[in-house]
């Protein structure tokens, strides 16, 4: 049973590691048409921005109302929006951004392209000269790849704005004093580790949900089960990369900044 | 970009010795067909038996487990993956639920082919879309809409017009009639022997309607489930004509183009 089990995973790790080696041929041999990628860039990013940017306005607001008792008991209460922003850039923003791709972006694409499969639509690119990874693939996850960067700046952007509005509106920190510190603790390096996290993010979601979809089992409950697998895979892997990702940036900090002492 | 070959010439297309099983599920065993150029040949059998996977390895959308598939005497395994795209172009698929792009228009559905693999301006790939309409009995009014917005019979003859967009040397029809009205079942049937009538070309007509077979087919093999074979009986029970099969003494033939459900009454009561 466990070895099963357990070849039935390296067989489905090997069937992702040949779908995405497929996929990275395809994008060699050429862009798909705009009137292809276009479509897709509008639905993964334009539509993924409202929710993006509610759960982004929010977390930065939650964070701010959080911490601000176990900052006011040390008096450091302006040194939250360090806090908060440091957390949004490094970590949440990323995280959260992605988490809502997977969730609004993932599972539709895994829904999508088994429905296709389920229906023989993918069969019937194939007869009629399409590539289906090209032609279905590749533009979902040039989209997811290219734009998450983007949606998790706005998350970013979002999350900061949140937790200003909250400490110094709500909490009453001085403003002036709030964006001092957080000036000076969130560097230039915070927000691209962040940024460069979520593309990887991103390729995974792509990756994941596509390759579900593609080898979506039969009928509507085949197609569930692909959208499921899909957003829970991916969740998994964000996570896991987030934490391989963190520790590969820590060596990198300390590597090129080996002077510099832990930020907070 | 695959240019389609143009060529009135439909390749001869040979399964030998073919054998197909999806994970531990064995579909077909050993199956050897000829299908010579220009012949409408149907393909029946009870529902499982492995007539719509056949179809699928001639026109190599599935590889087979063990055997070889050769279009005009060449295997098609020999083929580059280009070669394979471009030639691919000579068949025309029906699919059994016409498998039409649900994000597409009609005109999309039917152009894809067109814009997909030639270089044709807007102007001469309208022109064709609107012909091949005509050709199954559609106008140019319904381009416009999704595939959502059609009925089952319309559905089947915009997909019959996206199959054709390239006038392909060689037609397979998955069930074209299943699930349509005898009126409509009958409309199809019709475009079946007009396209025929209209250009040279090899048909492979995947069915369970007796009527289709009798209208169209100018020969029929017959499989039979592999479950119900023991193993050294051949897939294929029956090969020849519709006369022929109405002649046959193999009571899995005769029950079968008679609609007859036979012994297996006894049978099902057996299994309960």
């Amino acid at each position: 049973m466990i070895g099963r089990s357990l070849l039935a995973a390296v067989e489905s790790v090997g069937n992702l590691t040949l779908f995405a080696l497929q996929l990275v041929v395809w994008i060699g041999r050429g862009l798909p048409k705009r009137s292809v990628l276009l479509p897709s860039m509008y639905n993964i990013g334009v539509l993924s921005l409202p929710v993006v940017m509610i759960t982004g306005g929010f977390i930065g607001m939650v964070l701010a109302v959080q911490a601000y008792d176990q900052f006011r008991l040390m008096h450091l209460e302006t040194r939250l929006g360090a806090v908060i922003n440091v957390s949004l850039v490094k970590e949440l923003g990323p995280v959260l951004a992605a988490t809502m791709l997977a969730g609004r972006v993932g599972s539709r694409m895994a829904a999508e392209l088994g429905t296709m499969r389920v229906t023989e639509q993918i069969d019937a690119l194939t007869a009629l000269g399409a590539n289906p990874i090209h032609y279905l693939v590749v533009p979902r996850f040039l989209a997811c790849f290219l734009l998450i960067p983007l949606l998790t700046a706005v998350a970013d952007c979002m999350g900061i704005v949140g937790g200003w509005f909250i400490s110094t509106q709500v909490l009453g920190i001085n403003s002036f004093h709030y964006w001092h510190h957080a000036e000076t603790y969130v560097t230039a390096f915070d927000v691209l580790s962040g940024l460069f996290k979520s593309v990887f993010f991103g390729a995974s979601i792509a990756l994941v949900a596509c390759h579900r979809g593609f080898h979506c089992g039969a009928g509507a409950e085949g197609v569930g089960r692909a959208a499921t697998e899909s957003f829970v895979l991916s969740f998994v892997a964000i996570l896991v990369l987030d934490f391989f990702l963190g520790v590969f940036l820590n060596a990198v900090y300390y590597t090129v900044w080996p002077a510099s002492v832990p930020l907070l | 970009m695959p240019t389609p070959p143009e060529t009135n010439n439909p390749p001869s297309i040979a399964l030998k010795h073919v054998w197909k099983k999806f994970e531990t599920q064995p579909v077909l065993r050993d199956i050897s067909i000829e299908v010579e150029p220009n012949e409408t040949l149907a393909l029946i059998g009870e529902s499982g038996c492995g007539k719509s996977v056949t179809m699928k390895l001639m026109m190599s959308l599935l590889e087979p487990s063990r055997g070889e598939v050769f279009w005009s005497g060449r295997p098609v395994k020999s083929r580059s993956d280009a070669e394979l795209t471009r030639e691919r172009l000579q068949f025309g698929y029906l699919f059994q639920g016409a498998a039409l792009f649900d994000s597409l228009t009609v005109y999309e559905n039917v152009a894809f082919a067109l814009k997909q693999n030639t270089r044709m301006p807007e102007e001469r790939i309208r022109e064709i879309v609107y012909e091949r309409l005509k050709e199954v009995g559609l106008t140019e009014s319904i381009c416009s809409r999704k595939p959502a917005e059609l009925s089952g019979g319309m559905k089947k003859r915009v997909g019959l017009a996206r199959a054709l967009a390239l006038s392909p040397d060689v037609m397979l029809y998955d069930e074209p009639t299943t699930g349509l009205d005898p009126i409509m079942s009958d409309v199809i049937n019709e475009l079946i022997l007009q396209t025929r009538a209209r250009r040279p070309v090899t048909s492979i007509v995947v069915t369970h309607d007796m009527r289709t077979v009798e209208k169209v087919a100018d020969r029929v093999i017959m499989f039979y489930p592999l479950s119900r074979l023991k193993n050294d009986e051949p897939q294929i029970v029956f090969s020849g004509t519709y006369e022929e099969a109405l002649a046959s003494t193999d009571p899995r033939v005769t029950t079968f183009v008679r609609g007859q459900a036979g012994e297996r009454i006894q049978e099902m009561a057996l299994s309960l």
